[in-house]
């Protein structure tokens, strides 16, 4: 017997419960997605703030933050991230175990913020590491990272457990290995992952 | 305070022959420095640090400047006989001067025992190429130890005498000195999220225009105020 989604919301409204292991699958992980205990500049202190009683993660499953990354879902890359430190995050990101899961937390995780023309910081960590959300702010407040955890726990739910879009650690196919960059003469080697990074079509602002 | 005049004068008179000068600094502050010769460089900042007058036993910050050569146009007055005797004429001459660039190495000095301060010292490297070494001054004053690092780091100024000098803040295999005005910044800016001009011609040589046609066009965006 196949049920829609609406007709077992409907049953649901009326004492019922019935579910997919789909469902049950995504909503247990969607609902204990452990950080890593892991900052990296000032986004880390909202991070912290957002951990306390005030914002209380803990609302959303999120409050065991494992001070090891092989016991941890989340990776919050919470701050500038620098050409040195690089090298740390990929392996971090790498030591941890698949279902996992990144949130690029505030502009300079994001491009490099207002310190995307230096010499020393990383335009982004995506150019490494696979991000599954973006927030945006400088830094982000607590409620912006809650939102974008929430936005996480929506995007888990929606895994498929079968097929081409199912994610990463239920598909032969794919690695889950991440080149570490290495320090070279003038940059990080390769400066980026082309595999998880590509940059748009550039703006051609007099193109009329 | 003393003037950096009198100290000057009080070093010459403990190190005769010593290359001393009090650089002007045309600024509101008027804060003048004493640029020393790397030569005597660390007896002069012994004598600055156990001097009893002075005794600057505190050197709150290092930093380095970079002096890139520079074209100089001075005018000067020529005299030109007139060749049918009369006065001699006086015509300007523009007359191209380079002068040679050089690293800085830049030291504030202060005084816990006499509450006075800053005393700013200065010393130059030879050139910007291969003669870069000044006397390091950390035997003077530990508290230089990181700080020299960090200019060997950015600026390149090797430090005689240093007890650790290694890179501090890049990491070790980097060839490039990020805070000499030649530094040329690895060319990452593949995107930009809110692109100008500069930043976004960068960009562009990233990608491969579709249609000859517009190569010109984005080459004219280029130069573009």
């Amino acid at each position: 017997m196949t049920i829609t989604d609406e007709e077992r919301d409907e049953l649901r409204r009326h004492g019922i419960l019935l579910t997919s292991l789909e469902e049950l699958y995504n909503w247990g992980q969607s609902h204990s997605v452990w950080p890593l205990n892991f900052g990296l500049a000032c986004c880390a202190i909202e991070m912290m703030a957002a951990s306390m009683a005030r914002f209380d993660i803990a609302r959303f499953g999120s409050e065991v933050f494992r001070p090891s990354p092989r016991q941890a879902d989340l990776l919050i890359v919470s701050g500038t991230v620098t050409k040195k430190m690089a090298p740390q995050v990929v392996r971090l990101w790498n030591q941890m175990p698949e279902p996992k899961y990144c949130i690029a937390m505030g502009a300079c995780a994001i491009s490099g913020g207002p310190f995307k023309q230096g010499y020393n910081v990383l335009k982004g960590i995506d150019r490494y590491i696979p991000v599954d959300v973006y927030i945006p702010g400088c830094p982000p407040r607590p409620e912006a990272l809650l939102n974008g955890l929430i936005a996480l726990q929506g995007k888990i739910g929606e895994q498929k457990l079968t097929g081409p879009d199912a994610p990463r650690h239920l598909r032969a196919d794919t690695v889950c290995d991440y080149p570490v960059p290495e320090f070279g003469e003038h940059d990080l080697e390769p400066p980026k992952n082309p595999g998880v990074w590509q940059p748009p079509a550039p703006v051609r602002a007099n193109k009329a | 305070m003393e003037s950096p005049e009198q100290i000057r004068e009080r070093i010459l008179a403990g190190f005769p022959g010593a290359e001393v000068t009090v650089a002007a600094n045309p600024s509101p502050s008027d804060q003048r420095s004493l640029v020393v010769g790397a030569a005597n460089g660390r007896e002069i900042a012994r004598f600055l640090r156990d001097d009893e007058v002075l005794k600057l036993d505190y050197c709150s910050n290092v930093t380095g400047v970079d002096w890139p050569e520079k074209e100089i146009i001075e005018a000067v007055r020529v005299e030109l006989p007139d060749p049918s005797g009369g006065p001699p004429k006086i015509v300007e001459k523009k007359v191209k001067r380079v002068q040679p660039g050089c690293l800085e190495a830049v030291y504030h000095l202060y005084s816990m025992a006499r509450g006075i301060g800053p005393v700013i010292l200065r010393m130059r490297t030879a050139n910007r190429g291969d003669r870069v070494t000044l006397p390091s001054l950390t035997p003077i004053w530990r508290s230089c130890e990181f700080q020299e690092r960090e200019v060997f780091d950015l600026f390149g100024i090797v430090f005689e005498g240093h007890p650790d000098l290694r890179r501090i803040l890049m990491w070790d295999e980097l060839k490039d000195h990020p805070m000499r005005k030649d530094y040329v910044a690895p060319d990452d800016f593949e995107w930009e999220p809110t692109p100008h001009d500069a930043v976004l011609a960068r960009a562009a040589r990233h990608f491969q225009d579709p249609t000859p046609a517009e190569a010109p066009r984005s080459g004219a965006k280029e130069g573009a105020p």
